[in-house]
Parts: C-alpha cells; structure tokens; sequence
C-alpha cells in the first residue's frame, strides 16, 4: 500500500484503536488527537463529549431503529415501521427505487428530522431523549455526505473540508497538513484553493467525501456518494468506504448503484414505498 | 486566494465576507447612529443653555417702585436702590433710567417716548451675591424699613418655566434617543433574519456538521456587531462634524447662546461605535438563537 494511503489511514481510523493499535503509525501523528478522542480515551471530565462518547465497541449496537415511522404532513408517509439495528464496524447498503425512502431514512440517522412515530437509538442514547445542548456533539460522531453535496460556495475546498474540525474546535496549524493530505489522497491536491462553483460534479464529490470523513466518525452516512464519479473514481471512493469500515467506522450507504453494491458483497436495506422489505446477510431484523 | 499551507494562512469565515444588503443596512445604521449623537449633542448643549439662563435669572431680581405722592419717580427709585444697596446678599443695585424702562416695554407698547405724563413705573436692578443670595423678603422688609413702596420679583417665576422647559427637552430627546435605539436594534433583529435565510444552506451544513446553535448565532453576531460598530463611527463622525460646523460657523453669535456645545462636548459622541456594536451584538444574537432553533 502507497506510504500515503498508510498515512491517511492512520489519520482516519478511529481513536481507540488507533491509540491501541496502530500506536508506531502514529507516534508522528500526535497532532491528530483533538479534543474529541482525547476526552473520549482519557475519560475525562463530564462534558457533553463525555456524556455522548461512550466507546461505540462497549455496546452491540451503534444504531437501532425500533418501529420507526415519518411522515410528512397528514398523507405523505415515507417511512413504514421499519425496524432494524447496525453493530459497531458494519458495512450496509441501502437500496431502493427513488421515492422509496432511502434519503428519508438517512436524515432520521443524521437527526435532520424526527420520526413520528418509533424509536431511533444512536451510539445507545434515545436521539428523541438527547437534550438540544447535546446533540451536536452526537452529531460530530456521524459523518454524511449529502446526496446533494451541501458544500459551502464561499469557502475554498480546503475550507470546506476542515468545516468539522473548526467546527470542535482545532486550531487551523494544527489540521491544515491532515486535510491537505486528505484532499490529496481524493485527488483534489491541485484543487486546495478552488472554490466549489468552478469544480466538476465528481470533484465536488471527492471533496464532500473529504469533508464527511475528516473528523473521524464513528458512522458515515453517504447518500448517492458515487453518482457523479467515473467507475475507477468509484472504485477508488468504494474502496475507501472499505477501507474505513476495516478500520472500525460503521459505514451506511444509500444508492442505486446495484453493480457497486453486487461487486462490495456487503449486506443490504432494500426499501420498497417506505417500507423495509429485505435484507442481506449480516442484517438483522 | 490564500494558499492553506502557507505559514500565515488563516482560515476564511463561516459566514461570506460581504452581502449585497451590507451597503444599505450601513447607511441606514449609520444614519440612525447620527441622529442619536445629534440628540447626545442637542442634551448637553440645551442643559448648558439651561443652567445659563437659570443662573443669570437667579442671581438677579427686580425691584418695581411705586413714588408716593410727594416724591418723583426718580427719587424714589434712587431711594430704593441706597436701601437695598447695604443689605447682606447685595453686590449691587441701581435705579434704571427712564429711557431704559421704556425701551424694556416697547416690544408691548411700542415707541412711548413722547408720552411724558404716562406713569412709567420705576425699575431697581438688584445683583444678588451668587454664593449668598439675598431671600425676596429680606428685599422687601429693607424696602418696608425705608418707607418705600416697591414689589419684589425675584424671577422664579421664570426659573420655574426654564427647568420645566429643560426637563421636557431632556425627556423628549432622551425619548427620541431610545426610540432611535429600538429602530437600530430592530433593523439589525430584520436583517440577521434575512441574512439567516440567505445564508440558510451554511446554518444547515454547520449544524449538521455538530454546530451548537450558539457557535451558529455568534457568527452572525459578531458579523452584524462589526458592520454596526463601522456604521456607528460614521454616524458619530457625522455627528461630531455638524457639531464641530455649529462651533466654528456660530463662533459668538446668538445660535451659541441658544446651543452652546463645547469642542469638550463633540466627545460624547464616542461610545457611538461600541453602543452600536452592543446594541446590534444583543439583537443579532437573540433573534440568530431563536431563528435557528425554527430552521433546524
């Protein structure tokens, strides 16, 4: 494996098991223990980050949806009842036709909407139970790339990018190197200083994937995320997914990309009208 | 475009560096912001008039003299002036001449120079000693003691409808000052509004990123708190610039009896910056919180 993509793995893996095992790869990345992993490891304190970083390893699961309904408005139901959890370091797919439900049910996990009817556990915490105050810092252990990317036209690549790590609070010397490395390992190396007008579909991609993986979350969530790529751009975004997975971090990914999802072999969700009609091996219902 | 990996690079704002609605809400604060200075200005300067005229007013009376039957009006007057002229309290008192008299009453009567027979009545100026004035009944038992026949007007009448007048204007101003105040704070609560609706997809991205709303709302905050503080400069400038003509084109003319501001007073206009910066901080904040808990 290129001594970059070591490098950049050693970056995304999660902090426990970097900490514990991959310990040599790290000893030059010191820099990369923020705020987040360090209270986390060293259970510090009882601030928020406390409260909701519980080890995602200590529990079976990462998510649960237990009899989960959405609607929006009177008529419009987009999701039926659907019920199923994810354990910590699985790799899913969700498939389904359009209007089926897969964006419904990946805002429920990002908490841009509430269910209206069920119950949604993440990382063990009741999300419908999680205080205002709180749930920022469960959402900083989720990663998204948005179907519609959502980058912020103002701000360069490299900004966009870094918008978690400002976000909790890095200083900008202290994660400019690792977020160049990352936008260099998805190919956006000569593009830092692009804004996301002038960049191509695919490469807005690259760049929303960078940004959904930079903090190191604990789940990612990638809508669609290889829509706009080439098949070896595709590949190569699949196979970081993988490689992220490996490495502890829960993956979920909604697409039509039946090739994609066939050549993975990894489990699948299939939504049909909102409801969750199959699913793959190591899915449980 | 700075290059992230030089040595000085800074990361840009969250929030884009200028709006298209900037220009407009900087005229519009700034404009407020002058309009407050000048009522600033206008308090101080009308409190200075006050205290002007209730100190001449206070540190004189009049003494009105009535002659008996068998002494001119003239006599008398010097009459009253020697008697009041040793009472403790006293600087100074005299007689006014005829001439004087007349011309005191000719906004009422007009020209009355050429009606000797009309009774003119005697007038005594009496100058009080500012740190001990002598009382109106002290005046008029000296008067009593002599044998003469003369009313006390020690002006309180006047005084008492100077500081009525004072105290509307303080009121007023200060009333229209904080009306002022409200318009600044609500076109800046107007203008988060819209500036968050804009800007809607970045409030949406940071708080799905793990954003707490505050981190949200301070970004507006302190955007809105920096416009206005340059707005309020301007309109403190302005302010200072009326102020400083008003000075310099009135010099001792009647305009600086009427307003008379010191160069002392154009620093009241100062804080403008920073009150206006507090005051759109304040307004930025609570609606951006409550905005963003209704967005997201």
């Amino acid at each position: 494996m290129p001594e970059a993509d070591l490098k950049i793995l050693a970056y995304l893996e999660l902090p426990q098991q970097a900490v514990s095992k991959r310990k040599d790869r790290l000893a030059s990345w010191s820099d990369i223990c923020d705020m987040h992993s360090f209270f986390r490891t060293a259970g510090v304190g009882s601030s928020p980050l406390t409260r909701l970083s519980a080890n995602p390893f200590a529990t079976d699961e990462v998510l649960r949806f237990d009899d989960v309904s959405l609607s929006y408005g009177r008529h419009a139901e987009a999701l039926r009842r659907i019920s199923f959890h994810l354990k910590p370091g699985s790799f899913h797919f969700i498939t389904g036709a359009s209007g089926a439900g897969k964006s419904s049910l990946m805002k429920l996990i990002y908490m841009a909407v509430k269910p209206t009817t069920g119950r949604i556990e993440l990382f063990g915490h009741d999300v419908s139970k999680v205080s205002a105050r709180d749930l920022p810092f469960l959402r900083r252990r989720v990663g998204v790339v948005f179907q519609d990317f959502r980058l912020l036209d103002h701000l360069s690549a490299f900004d966009n990018a870094a918008v978690p790590l400002r976000i909790s609070g890095r200083k900008p010397d202290s994660y400019r190197s690792d977020v160049a490395e990352l936008l260099t390992w998805v190919g956006l190396h000569d593009r830092m200083n692009a804004m996301p007008p002038t960049l191509a579909g695919g490469e807005k991609q690259r760049l929303a994937i960078a940004r959904a993986v930079v903090g190191r979350p604990e789940i990612l969530l990638a809508d669609e995320p290889t829509g706009n790529l080439d098949a070896d751009m595709s590949e190569r975004i699949l196979k970081l997914f993988t490689q992220l997975n490996r490495l502890g971090t829960t993956v979920l990914i909604a697409t039509h990309d039946l090739a994609m999802v066939a050549r993975s072999g990894m489990p699948v969700l299939h939504l049909e009208a909102g409801r969750l009609i199959r699913r793959g091996s190591g899915v449980e219902r | 475009m700075s290059d992230p990996l030089a040595r000085r690079w800074r990361p840009a704002t969250f929030l884009p560096e200028s709006d298209n609605r900037d220009g407009s809400l900087t005229f519009v604060v700034s404009t407020l912001c002058f309009l407050a200075c000048l009522m600033a200005l206008t308090v101080l300067a009308s409190n200075r008039a006050v205290n002007t005229w209730s100190d001449q007013l206070t540190s004189q009376a009049t003494i009105i003299v009535r002659p008996r039957a068998n002494e001119t009006p003239d006599l008398a007057a010097a009459r009253a002036a020697e008697a009041l002229a040793g009472v403790p309290g006293v600087t100074e008192a005299h007689a006014l001449e005829r001439a004087k008299v007349e011309a005191l009453v000719e906004p009422w009567l007009g020209d009355i120079s050429d009606l000797k027979d009309l009774p003119i009545p005697r007038l005594v100026a009496v100058d009080l000693d500012n740190a001990r004035p002598a009382a109106p009944s002290t005046l008029a038992a000296a008067l009593k003691v002599r044998g003469i026949d003369g009313i006390v007007d020690d002006h309180s009448i006047w005084t008492r409808d100077i500081a009525r007048s004072a105290s509307i204007i303080r009121w007023v101003c200060g009333g229209v000052f904080l009306m002022i105040t409200a318009s600044a704070g609500a076109i800046i609560a107007f203008a988060t509004r819209a500036g968050l609706l804009a800007r809607r997809e970045v409030v949406e991205v940071l708080h799905l990123t793990g954003a707490e709303n505050l981190f949200i709302a301070r970004l507006f905050q302190i955007r809105f708190a920096q416009l206005s503080a340059i707005a309020g400069a301007l309109g403190a400038v302005g302010a200072a610039g009326v102020g400083a003509i008003l000075r310099l084109t009135a010099g001792g003319g009647e305009l600086t009896h009427a307003i008379p501001i010191l160069w002392s007073d154009l620093l009241a206009v100062a804080p403008c910056p920073l009150v206006a910066a507090l005051v759109a901080a304040i307004a930025a904040r609570v609606t951006a919180e409550r905005m963003i808990s209704e967005i997201t």
